[in-house]
């Protein structure tokens, strides 16, 4: 993915300076990036394909799977396929909208059996710093609660709670604090 | 109690290399009244006695003693003021006075035009050991000296160190008082912008610091890289219990700040929180959310983490602990009936917990005051954010000390009950401010990035 979006931008880049350069304008020597390495992804953008062949029998997602199961741990957590649940001022209670994601989480979490998982639990500013850290541990209790019930095995799925040491987005008004109080979750092992 | 203060200050000035107070102090070299030492200072009209608190005289011309004598003396006037137990004569007419040169040449009646009761008069001096600092304090009216002490020791890098000793001697002899001017305060950090690692998101490190009750030489005192909040000072002032996130998940850490040496209370899986030590240093209360579902209790534990009793059995959240200063009572916070409320409970555990706070929406946090005081201060949701309240434990009455200048919260009593530290959002980022116990003298203490979960030493 990474690679092949550095060489549109390489050759766009080329394509500019040729351009530049056709209307005289004087060149710009920039020094090219280092060519990524990975000892997963080629260096160069793959082949074209070959418009000719037949699809046949093509697995169902294969790439999207070769990426997550190829990343490391953390271009997951960066991209994580487990998504947040959010809750509201005070509450640990799982809202239908969470439930959705829990549930998501847990078809990613039983497709890849082997991952484990720290579920960290978050609160807004409004809390004090000392209650919320129980508040944050209630939260991510309930986010492994509902997972456990899903089939997920509670061994694979460590709690901790911050509070409100952590927050993601630094801001001080609703949608930052929305954004706050949440069961985070983090791959540790894969 | 003074022999073991005394004690205490001596033994620590041997580790550290503090100032060591000498008794008895040294009488002057010649008076020109006889002084009387353990005498007090009277005023005119019933008011607190005026004093006058020139700068102290340096007895060699040397540029670091006359430098040490200017801000022995202006460190001593912020400490005896942090008080309110002494009325000033303003500084900017001590230029119409002649400085005296010694403690024997002083214009007594000059001082007295200016009507004041007392005069601290202060010599600074090198000798072999550092510095030797001698200071009296004399009653304009009788020309005696009421006070008079000698200081020494090796400590020539930090005088302000000399000038709270001086304080705290002023206002104990003069006024009874414990005052506070040789205590820390400890608190969380993350002015060093280092990154937590093992993370993709970006989260500050927050390690813990201590500063002089005043603000000055902050200090970090941990360097474990990772999150480590809620210190608390040890009643001997010699070791901070906190919480750290150093192995994933948070335990209870001491760090015995004059040794440089470090112990776990707290290890294992279960996540561990907010310790507060008993008044005899032996024990601590802390909160774990341990037995699961959820639930948060408060369980108590030797320092060295034996003898692990659980204190509150609640299917609730139990949390952010205090002992009273008699040790017999833990107030903490609990949500049992919705949001977070102030109970006390035995420290035995023994018995039906008693709601203390009856008239907010949320409140948390609980600290108790020292005697002679008995109140709790605690944080209390007031609006878009928090404010800082304290009841009063025998008539109940809440008074309330800030009012929605941004947010404030964690509350922390000085030794002497006087004063509470705490955290404020007023001037932007998140800074440690004190603020006397009338809700008056507000002070901001911090300004280096964010600074949090302040707790004040007794000594």
């Amino acid at each position: 993915m990474m690679v092949r979006r550095i060489a549109v931008i390489l050759t766009a880049a080329a394509l500019a300076t040729a351009v530049a350069c056709h209307k005289k304008a004087p060149p710009v020597a920039r020094p090219a990036p280092p060519p990524p390495t990975s000892s997963t992804a080629p260096a160069t953008p793959p082949a074209p394909p070959e418009p000719m062949r037949e699809p046949t029998s093509v697995p169902a997602e294969p790439v999207r799977d070769d990426a997550i199961a190829s990343a490391s741990l953390d271009d997951l957590n960066r991209n994580s396929p487990l998504k947040p649940v959010f809750y509201e001022l005070d509450s640990s209670e799982v809202s239908p909208a969470g439930q959705k994601v829990l549930d998501e989480n847990a078809t990613v979490l039983k497709r890849y059996s082997a991952w484990a998982i720290t579920i960290e639990g978050h609160c807004d500013e409004r809390g004090t710093a000392e209650y919320n850290l129980a508040l944050g541990e209630r939260r991510a209790v309930a986010a492994r609660a509902y997972l456990v019930a899903q089939g997920i095995s509670a061994d694979r799925l460590r709690i901790v709670s911050y509070g409100k040491e952590f927050p993601f987005d630094p801001g001080h008004d609703e949608s930052a604090f929305a954004k706050n109080r949440r069961a985070h979750f983090v791959i540790t092992a894969k | 109690m003074k022999h073991s203060i005394l004690a205490g200050i001596i033994a620590a000035a041997t580790l550290v290399g503090w100032p060591r107070a000498q008794q008895p102090p040294q009488p002057p070299p010649t008076t020109q009244q006889p002084s009387e030492i353990g005498a007090t200072i009277g005023s005119e009209g019933g008011g607190p006695p005026r004093l006058a608190v020139p700068d102290f005289i340096a007895l060699s011309t040397d540029a670091e003693t006359v430098a040490i004598a200017k801000i022995l003396g202006q460190v001593l006037w912020d400490d005896l003021n942090f008080e309110h137990e002494f009325a000033f004569i303003p500084r900017d007419v001590y230029a119409s006075i002649p400085k005296a040169t010694s403690l024997v040449d002083v214009p007594f009646d000059r001082w007295r035009e200016l009507n004041a009761d007392g005069l601290v008069v202060g010599t600074v001096q090198k000798v072999d050991t550092g510095v030797k600092v001698e200071v009296r304090l004399f009653d304009v009216r009788s020309r005696r000296s009421v006070f008079g002490k000698e200081y020494s020791g090796g400590a020539a890098a930090n005088p302000r160190r000399y000038a709270h000793m001086v304080s705290d001697d002023l206002h104990l002899t003069q006024r009874a008082l414990h005052g506070v001017a040789q205590t820390r305060l400890t608190f969380a950090s993350d002015r060093d912008g280092e990154r937590m690692k093992n993370t993709v998101q970006k989260r500050d490190v927050k390690e813990i610091y201590i500063a002089d009750y005043d603000g000055e030489r902050q200090t970090r005192v941990t360097v474990n890289g990772t999150l480590n909040v809620f210190p608390r000072w040890s009643p001997d002032g010699r070791s901070i219990a906190y919480t750290s996130y150093g192995k994933g998940t948070p335990q209870i850490l001491i760090s015995n700040i004059f040794q440089a040496t470090r112990e776990e209370v707290t290890r294992g899986n279960d996540e561990n929180w907010l310790a507060a030590w008993s008044p005899d240093g032996t024990k601590l209360c802390i909160a774990s959310p341990r037995e699961g579902h959820g639930y948060t209790n408060l369980y108590v534990l030797n320092r060295d983490g034996s003898g692990l009793r659980k204190l509150t059995s609640h299917p609730s959240i139990n949390t952010s602990p205090t002992w009273s200063p008699s040790g017999t009572q833990i107030a903490f916070s609990s949500d049992r009936t919705g949001n977070p409320q102030v109970y006390v409970i035995g420290a035995d555990g023994v018995g039906q917990a008693q709601r203390i706070t009856t008239s907010e929406s949320y409140a948390d946090k609980p600290t108790w005051s020292p005697a002679p005081y008995n109140e709790i201060a605690y944080t209390a949701r007031t609006g878009p954010g928090n404010d800082v309240k304290v009841i009063d434990m025998a008539t109940r009455e809440v008074r309330q000390l800030t009012f929605g200048e941004g947010s404030n919260e964690s509350p922390a009593f000085a030794p002497n009950g006087r004063h509470i530290a705490f955290t404020s959002t007023r001037a932007g980022k998140k800074q440690i401010f004190t603020i006397a116990r009338t809700g008056k003298d507000l002070k901001q203490l911090t300004r280096s990035g964010n600074n949090e979960h302040p707790d004040w030493s007794a000594k």
